[in-house]
């Protein structure tokens, strides 16, 4: 093998899968998603993965690679290589229906099952909420409100791993926004939805998820939020 | 059933942080106190000299056990909810008995030492 050569596995199959290697010209400002494309149009056309805008705008590229989870799209190959070689697996925690393409099903019911859609108070003839930008409340929201549901965070909890129920913090992030919200009503149903067991008291504050977001956002934040909340409640008999 | 499993789960996560902080207290004054009583080396006869007949160790290391017995057995339930496919109520049950038994073995101590006539 010479240099410019790099060594990339890819999983292949389903579950019970295995990897295969592949032999890449390395070129300047490569990214791994330029890998993965470059397999699939020119030595395996039979390898399947997902992805969609290129420039870390829509969230469905993120794959693991070389152990850890990341947007492909955004990750070059200078800053993940190491020794010459590249893995690519499917993210972690979620079925994988072939090769680098999981179910996310799972991930996205979780949101659901948080109560993380918009529950309005108003109708279109009231008043328009007024909602200063400079509000604690609404700051709050704000820090949490960038996240474009790519499951790297889901991919990286351990929690996760130990508990298949576990909520995971992007749903638990994007309740904690909807909690901030002072336009929505619906947090007593939320609360009681993220409280327990599932949800956010078994968080570990490990920060696996602050750690990868490729938002920089951080669930762990909006995860003990949601437990001074979930306490709160529960004090005033409101579980 | 389900809110009253919610309800008891956030219960029991608030007990164990209680009983966190009573405790980070207590180890602070439990390792202090030994580190300055503790110059010639352990011996029951210091032990005994120090605790026995007073009632203000005896609600020490009382409220030291309770909170011991409460922040124990939920600290394992998560482990073993965790970590083993073992169901919530066999789990529940296991770290009671785990509780129960800290518990009395702490009280018979702590009894003891208090009762015990001090070797002069």
């Amino acid at each position: 093998m010479t240099e410019d050569m790099l060594q990339v596995s890819v999983w292949k199959g389903d579950a019970k899968g295995a990897f295969a290697t592949y032999q890449v010209r390395r070129q300047e400002n490569q990214t791994v998603l330029d890998l993965v494309t470059h397999i699939q149009r020119y030595l395996d056309p039979s390898l399947s993965y997902r992805f969609a805008c290129r420039v870390g705008v829509c969230g469905s590229c993120a794959m693991t690679v070389n152990g850890k989870a990341r947007w492909t799209c955004r990750s070059h190959v200078s800053n993940v290589v190491e020794d010459g070689r590249i893995e690519i697996r499917p993210l972690e925690s979620l079925p994988v229906v072939k090769d680098l393409v999981v179910d996310m099903t799972d991930f996205f019911d979780k949101w659901a099952k948080a109560k993380g859609s918009f529950e309005p108070t108003c109708s279109r003839n009231d008043e328009i909420a007024a909602v200063s930008p400079s509000d604690k409340k609404r700051r709050l929201a704000d820090a949490g409100i960038e996240c474009i549901g790519c499951g790297v965070c889901y991919s990286t909890c351990d929690v996760v791993r130990w508990k298949p129920d576990y909520l995971g913090p992007a749903a638990m992030n994007r309740a904690w926004t909807l909690v901030n919200d002072v336009r929505d009503g619906g947090n007593d149903e939320r609360l009681r939805a993220v409280a327990g067991d599932d949800g956010c008291l078994s968080c570990h504050s490990q920060q696996g998820c602050v750690e990868r977001c490729p938002q920089k956002l951080n669930p762990t934040m909006a995860i003990a939020g949601l437990k001074r909340e979930t306490i709160k409640a529960a004090l005033k008999g409101k579980l | 059933m389900m809110q009253n499993t919610v309800r008891s789960e956030t219960w029991l996560w608030l007990a164990q942080r209680t009983s966190a902080i009573v405790l980070a207290v207590c180890i602070v004054i439990h390792l202090t106190t030994m580190i300055i009583a503790m110059q010639g080396g352990l011996s029951t006869a210091e032990i005994a000299g120090r605790v026995s007949g007073n009632p203000m160790w005896l609600v020490f290391y009382g409220t030291f056990l309770a909170a011991v017995s409460v922040h124990a057995p939920i600290g394992m339930r998560t482990v073993l909810l965790e970590t083993t496919s073992l169901s919530t109520k066999r789990v529940g049950l296991l770290t009671m008995l785990l509780g129960l038994f800290v518990f009395v073995l702490g009280v018979r101590t702590i009894l003891g030492l208090y009762q015990m006539v001090p070797v002069s």
